[in-house]
Formats: structure tokens, C-alpha cells, sequence
């Protein structure tokens, strides 16, 4: 594979399309928000439990390309016990990275999740890269209706 | 090319020849050889048909049917030209059956808003197949919507072929019109159209044929098919964007109230009454691509200058190659294995999503399709979000397929 295909497809990358993390409905969840990009078809359902500002649990659902699972999958690694703001900053950050305004070592705070710096060589893909942000923003912003407890998988 | 995997190759059918026509080819992307695999999305131009745009407007550009000056006559005259080879191409009984339009899309609104308005009521049905493209189905179900009509779909089997039985249950007294693609763009599928016209007329129905990816690959011939409407783009067909066909029977379109209103379709205008125009010039308001429609007769010409019989003869020679290299690889399923195919070969590969195929073939210079193309119904059918689709022409090659095949082993290897 050429270098630049490994920028892409990075090993993380892989690892986490191929076994995505957190893959499930979260029947405690308070926050819910559908993400989808109709032009390639890409879905994914981001599962938030927020308690007093901190997000205690958050999953996700879905099926899209490579870079769209992996995204999601990092995403709902590196969001788990973090303040709201702080999700909010790594949103920030990472939406950054992917549309190359910033590189990964001017944000150390990415960890992982600077795997997806190659993105940035590859427009027709970024957007792969923030569905699952986007909709974990919305989610946070709460401007969408959550989804009570009492529903489980909504 | 291998001799023994190409007994059959046309002799004379000079594909490297062929290549040098096209300019296109020869650009690099990311410093390899260009593999066009994309042409059901569109197709690229021949030199003729650049050359042709910029004699236009070098020499030719005025408005048409207009002026008294030189250069309006000479634009008009090519105009017409282009239309005349049209007609020839489709083998139309007359010009007046031939309308300009912006492609296929607008072909089949242009039916549907003028002859579906004027013709389809409330509980009238309109009969088309699963493997339409979006530009086949939004426009009728639009229709039904204002004219409280139902919208029926004839199914597909596994293999990508419309079921025809099913088809012709459908057909029934309320069947206003039947419009159906002769070649699946998502597939390659290619119906047994001139069969299903029949079985149409046999309830009545008028006709409409999408041959939006039929144009490439397959003689047309409107007056054998019968077909009261037929559209296609000239962009697919290796001439400009923008400039498209509407064949239609005359008596119909003579029948049809205009579609939109303005210039050059009109007779006489007071602000009392139009006299609208006399065919085909009642559909053509305003002024139209004329160069794309320059540009579409010289690339109409080009092909049958080359042959379609010839171009069609050696493309199921590739289609022959490609699914048999494809079919090899393991993990990877054909969706869409019709008996008549043009060259068009979708694919999933297990495991891996078809936009991370196509951005991988990318970088080494290999163009393909992912997605649903335009046909999400289709893609619904076999359970998938998007197949990988390398779609073929008579300018590629069997080293072109190879090159593909080893692109899609470098995919699998990125995700072993």
C-alpha cells in the first residue's frame, strides 16, 4: 500500500472499522441523535447518557464506510467521562484536524484520535470522518428531542 | 491484451487507436495512468467533439431561428444539422420527432408534466420498473401526486431482470403510461424493451424508454421499438453536458400542450393569445445548448463512424473478461448478473464498505463509482446501502480490468 493510503486507512483506523467499540443501543441513554449523510448513504444513531454535565455512557449504531465507523468508534472511546465542555473542545479540535486548519501535534489533547490527520488529504471524505461529531454535537446541544429512559434503543 | 483470453477480439476493432482519439485518457492521476472506469456516470470526449465546440464558437456563435445575419445562418444551420443526425442515429420518421432538452432528467419531465398532466387522472396508474434511476421515478411519482394516480413498480429477480410475468400483471385498463429504463445504470441490466412495449400497447399504455445508458452501447432504432417516447443524454453518449434528446411520436407531441413558455416556441405572441410553434420547436423555449447540440451530432457521428455494432461487440468482449477476472476474487460478489448485460460490473466486497474501494482504486488511478447510483430503490432490493461500479466503454481495455482486479486485491490487503 502507497504511504498515502496508509495516512488514511491507519491501523487504528482499521481496528476500529473492523471491530467498532461501544456498537449497541444504550438503553440508559438521555441523548440520542440520527446522523445521515444522503449522498453516500452513511448512517449512524450516537447514544449519550449525560449526568450533571459529564457524559457517564455513550454508544453508537449505524453503518457506513471505513473512516465514518472508525470515527464514531474513537469518538465514543475518547467522549466517555468527559464534561460537556471537553466534548465540546475535542469536537472543536477534531473537526479541525479533519478539514486541515490544524495538525495533529498542535492538538496533543486528540490522542487516538489523531489517526484521522490523513483525512484532511482526501475532501471527498472528511465529511465520512465528521458524521458521528456531528451528530454527538447535536446531541449535546440537546436541540433535538431526547430520548427517555423509559425507551429503550428510542 | 492476452491472445487466448481474447479469441474472439474483433479484427480491426483498434482499440489503442481508439485511445488516442479521446485526449483525456492520456492524463495521469496521482502520477499513474488514468483508468476510466466511471462511464454510466458520464463518459469522456473525443477530440472531434472539442474540436467541434471550439469551431463553434470560434466561427458559428450567434442565436438561432433569429437573426438575418451570417453568422445566425450558420449557427442554425448546424443546429439542424445536429438534429438531422439525430433523427438518423434513431432512426426517427421525421425532425419534427426530435427535441433538444438538457438530458434524459428533463426528457422524462417534460413527458410527465405535459403529456402526464394532460392525459394521467385520479386512479389512473403509471407502471414502471425496480431499476429505475431517481430521474425515472421522482418525475411520476410527482404526477401521481397532483393527479391522485398510482405509481406501480414491476419487480426484479436476484439476477437483476425485470420479472415479466409480474410485469405484465400490472398491466391492466388503468394503465396510463409505462416507463422503464432499456439498460439498468445501477446493473447493466438490459430489458427485453421492445417485448415489454408490445405487452404495454397490448393494455393501452403509452410508452416512455430511459435510454440514458441504452445510447452508449446499443443500436437504437425508435421506428422497430415502437416506443412512443424515448430519452437520452448526450454527455453518456461522449458529447457535452447539458444537451440531451426527447423522441417522441409526432402525433403525440403534436397532441401535447407546451411544457415551458418563452422564446422560439411561440408563433405569435399578444397579450391576449400565443400561437405556439409548430414541432419540435413548441418544446424548445428559450435559446438552447446549441453547441452541446453541435457537439452531441459530431459525437454521434464519431460512434458511428467507429460502428456500434463493432463498439457493442467488443464491449461484451470486456464485460465477458470482467466478470470472469472479477468473479475470481475472492469475497467478491457481482450484484446484478442479468442474462442480456451492457458493461457495467457492481460489486460488494465482504467486509468492506465500497467508498473505502473507490478512495483506495483512486489513488492508483482508478476511477470507479461508489454509492447507490441514483437508484436506491435498486440497492434496497438486494439488502446493500452501495455497490463499487466499474462501468465500461469501447475505449477501455482488458489491461484496464486487470488493473482494477489488482486494485481491488490492494483493498482487501488494507483490510486483511
Amino acid at each position: 500500500m502507497s504511504s498515502e493510503l496508509t495516512d488514511l486507512y491507519q491501523q487504528v483506523i482499521v481496528d476500529h472499522a473492523k471491530r467498532p467499540r461501544n456498537f449497541r443501543v444504550l438503553s440508559g441513554a438521555n441523548r440520542k441523535v440520527d446522523g445521515y449523510n444522503p449522498l453516500c448513504g452513511d448512517k449512524v444513531t450516537i447514544y449519550v447518557q449525560v449526568e450533571d454535565g459529564v457524559v457517564r455512557d455513550i454508544s453508537f449504531q449505524g453503518s457506513g464506510c471505513a473512516i465514518s465507523t472508525a470515527s464514531a468508534s474513537l469518538l465514543t472511546e475518547a467522549l466517555k467521562g468527559k464534561t460537556l465542555e471537553d466534548a465540546e473542545a475535542l469536537f472543536e479540535s477534531f473537526h479541525e484536524l479533519v478539514t486541515g486548519l490544524q495538525p495533529a501535534h498542535d492538538e496533543p489533547g486528540l490522542g487516538k484520535l489523531a489517526a484521522f490527520s490523513g483525512v484532511c488529504d482526501y475532501p471527498t471524505r472528511v465529511k465520512c470522518a465528521t458524521l458521528a461529531w456531528h451528530a454527538l454535537h447535536a446531541a449535546l446541544e440537546g436541540d433535538k428531542p431526547a430520548v427517555s429512559t423509559e425507551e429503550p434503543g428510542g | 491484451m492476452s491472445a487466448n483470453a481474447s479469441p474472439r477480439t474483433a479484427a480491426g476493432f483498434d482499440v489503442a487507436r481508439i485511445r488516442r482519439d479521446f485526449p483525456i485518457l492520456s492524463e495521469r492521476a496521482y502520477g499513474k495512468p488514468l483508468v476510466y472506469l466511471d462511464n454510466a456516470a458520464t463518459s469522456q470526449k473525443p477530440r472531434a467533439v472539442i474540436d467541434a465546440l471550439v469551431r463553434y464558437y470560434t466561427t458559428e456563435n450567434a442565436n438561432v431561428h433569429r437573426g438575418v445575419h451570417l453568422l445566425s445562418e450558420r449557427s442554425t444551420a448546424s443546429y439542424e444539422d445536429a438534429r438531422r443526425t439525430i433523427q438518423t442515429f434513431l432512426n426517427a420518421g421525421s425532425v419534427r420527432e426530435i427535441v433538444f432538452t438538457r438530458g434524459t432528467t428533463e426528457g422524462i419531465n417534460l413527458v410527465a408534466q405535459s403529456w402526464g398532466r394532460a392525459n394521467v387522472g385520479a386512479g389512473d396508474e403509471i407502471l414502471i420498473s425496480a431499476l429505475e434511476h431517481h430521474s425515472n421515478i421522482v418525475p411520476w411519482q410527482m404526477l401521481a401526486e397532483e393527479k391522485h394516480a398510482i405509481l406501480r413498480v414491476a419487480p426484479i429477480d436476484d439476477r437483476g431482470d425485470v420479472i415479466l410475468e409480474e410485469y405484465e400483471k400490472l398491466l391492466g385498463p388503468r394503465t396510463k403510461i409505462v416507463s422503464l429504463a432499456f439498460v439498468s445504470n445501477a446493473l447493466g441490466t438490459v430489458n427485453p424493451i421492445e417485448r415489454m412495449i408490445e405487452m404495454a400497447h397490448g393494455h393501452g399504455a403509452v410508452t416512455l424508454i430511459d435510454a440514458a445508458q441504452a445510447a452508449p452501447h446499443l443500436r437504437i432504432d425508435v421506428e422497430a421499438l415502437n416506443c412512443d417516447f424515448l430519452a437520452f443524454s448526450g454527455h453518456k453518449l461522449f458529447g457535452p453536458t447539458g444537451i440531451g434528446v426527447l423522441y417522441g411520436k409526432a402525433c403525440l407531441l403534436e397532441e401535447m400542450p407546451p411544457w415551458q413558455g418563452g422564446g422560439d416556441m411561440i408563433r405569435s405572441v399578444t397579450f391576449e393569445k400565443t400561437l405556439y410553434n409548430d414541432l419540435p420547436y413548441k418544446f424548445e423555449a428559450g435559446t438552447p445548448h446549441i453547441a452541446g447540440a453541435v457537439g452531441l451530432g459530431v459525437a454521434i457521428d464519431y460512434v458511428t463512424g467507429v460502428g456500434l455494432d463493432e463498439i457493442g461487440a467488443y464491449e461484451q468482449e470486456l464485460l465477458l473478461y470482467g466478470t470472469e477476472r472479477l468473479s475470481r476474487i475472492a469475497g467478491l460478489r457481482l450484484v446484478g448478473t442479468a442474462r442480456h448485460k451492457a458493461a457495467v460490473l457492481s460489486f460488494v466486497l465482504d467486509g468492506i464498505h465500497p467508498h473505502d474501494v473507490a478512495t483506495i482504486l483512486d489513488r492508483r488511478g482508478i476511477a470507479i463509482r461508489a454509492g447507490h447510483h441514483c437508484a436506491q430503490p435498486v440497492m434496497e432490493r438486494y439488502g446493500l446501502a452501495a455497490t463499487s461500479r466499474a462501468s465500461l466503454a469501447f475505449y477501455n481495455t482488458k489491461e484496464e480490468i486487470d488493473a482494477l482486479a489488482a486494485g481491488i486485491e490492494a483493498v482487501k490487503e488494507v483490510f486483511h
